[in-house]
């Protein structure tokens, strides 16, 4: 049977991970190989990293480190952060990435999932999309790191973006981001039904008990959480055993 | 060993290359005829479309070359597929060696097919050491049915082949490259055929 994928994300800034609450108050977690390769022993399902550096000259050294994770780890990982254009993907899974992760520059060019999908194949262009509720707007898409409004209502962007050809959906609430109250059940549950990719739930995972709300309530296919993970909050042969008592397939 | 992976520009050789490395063995990357077709053993990896792929294989002439080799060779993801006779997607003919279809996946289920997911029925020198219900790593729409040449079988719902093997032939649908300790196995099982 095909398992709920637990998925660790590391954020990395010149080459190390950090991880920003409410997208603020970046701390330290430490070296991205290391630590990847430790959560791969830990049975993590497939990794995320995003590059969250704005230079050129540093996305260089991304490129360094992605082929660095790749030489060292023998389980999939996605990388994103400051993608723009297919050359930048080609680049990152030349060195051995398996799925690039794109967000404002899908918003910004939407064509570009196309131009992906088509070069490289659906299965490798995962679509992340920062969402955030207000009672005036509902669930609204967020462009660059959380900071800009767009006009796009979430579900409808999610639909889009897989009509362009996206083989997978990172959804982040910045509502729930950061709060470890536990995933935005309803609005993952309402994109997981509206596409037919995978959905991966992002964002405010406190407990176990929050991973087993996003598979079982909100049929997410895959759960993200960093610094839970990062700090051994929460380890993930524990979550994993767990999830297996509550009926939900995990590898373990 | 000389082992050389088929280099066409439509595989993430990358993970075979550093996969293999991890073992201890180094392969060449080549779309040369002469070169591949004087390999021990022949690894030909594949992500992508299939279109397009078989585009990239007939530009090499590879599509004419790899039908002819006699070496243990072994087919992966896409490469798998490209082995076939057929398939769905964009309605492609494929190299043909494999007398089989490539269907596309039409489940209420999530597709792609993206994921760990347990490898049954394993019957295949390539499964050494491999328990049954082993998870391996899956990413496709597309899948090639069971068959007389299925060695290994997974449920998506229904089952079909996650590895095949027909004469020298050998392929898995999953990525042994990125199954963990599992997928090394599997990958270690062939280069000792």
């Amino acid at each position: 049977m095909l398992t709920k994928r637990i998925i660790p994300c590391l954020d990395i800034k010149n080459g190390r991970t950090v991880k920003g609450v409410r997208f603020e108050n970046i701390r330290d977690a430490g070296d991205p190989v290391e630590l990847a390769k430790w959560y791969a022993e830990q049975g993590a399902d497939e990794l995320v990293f995003l590059d969250i550096t704005a230079t050129n000259e540093e996305r260089k050294t991304f490129a360094e480190l992605v082929r660095d994770i790749a030489r060292h780890i023998d389980i999939p990982f996605t990388v994103g952060g400051g993608i723009s254009a297919v050359a930048d993907v080609e680049v990152l899974l030349q060195a051995g990435a398996d799925k690039v992760s794109i967000n404002s520059a899908a918003i910004r060019n939407p064509q570009l999932v196309e131009d992906l999908a088509r070069r490289f194949g659906s299965q490798c262009v995962t679509v992340a999309i920062d969402t955030k509720y207000t009672e005036a707007t509902g669930w609204k898409v967020y462009a660059r790191a959380g900071t800009v409004e767009t006009e796009h209502a979430t579900v409808h962007w999610a639909k889009k973006v897989v009509e362009l050809g996206a083989g997978e959906i990172l959804l982040t609430s910045m509502n729930n981001d950061g709060t470890k109250a536990g995933f935005a059940l309803d609005i993952t549950k309402a994109v997981s039904e509206a596409v037919s990719v995978p959905v991966i739930a992002s964002g405010g995972a406190g407990t176990m008990q929050h991973f087993a709300d996003a598979f079982q309530i909100a049929h997410a296919d895959a759960a993200l959480a960093a610094s839970l993970f990062h700090f051994r909050e929460l380890d993930i042969p524990d979550l994993k055993l767990f999830l297996k008592g509550e009926d939900i397939a995990v590898r373990c | 060993m000389n082992l050389v992976i088929v280099d066409y520009k439509a595989g993430n050789v990358q993970s075979v290359l550093f996969a293999l490395e991890r073992l201890g063995v180094q392969a060449t990357l080549s779309c040369d005829f002469e070169t591949i077709k004087a390999a021990e053993k022949v690894i030909f990896p594949g992500v992508g479309e299939a279109s397009s792929a078989m585009a990239e294989l007939r530009a090499r002439n590879l599509d004419k070359l790899l039908p002819t080799l006699e070496q243990p060779f072994f087919g992966v993801c896409l490469g798998m597929q490209l082995l076939c006779k057929h398939s769905e997607e964009g309605d492609t003919d494929l190299l043909g060696i494999i007398p089989l279809p490539v269907k596309r996946f039409q489940t209420d289920l999530k597709v792609p097919h993206m994921g760990w997911n347990q490898l049954e029925n394993l019957k295949s020198p390539l499964f050494e050491g491999i328990a049954e219900g082993e998870y391996a790593y899956y990413v496709h729409s597309y899948y090639v049915p069971l068959s007389e040449y299925t060695i290994a079988q997974t449920s998506y719902p229904e089952p079909f082949s996650a590895a095949l093997q027909y004469k020298n032939f050998y392929a898995a649908q999953f990525h042994p490259e990125k199954s963990g300790p599992a997928g090394s196995q599997i990958l270690k099982n062939f280069l000792a055929l």
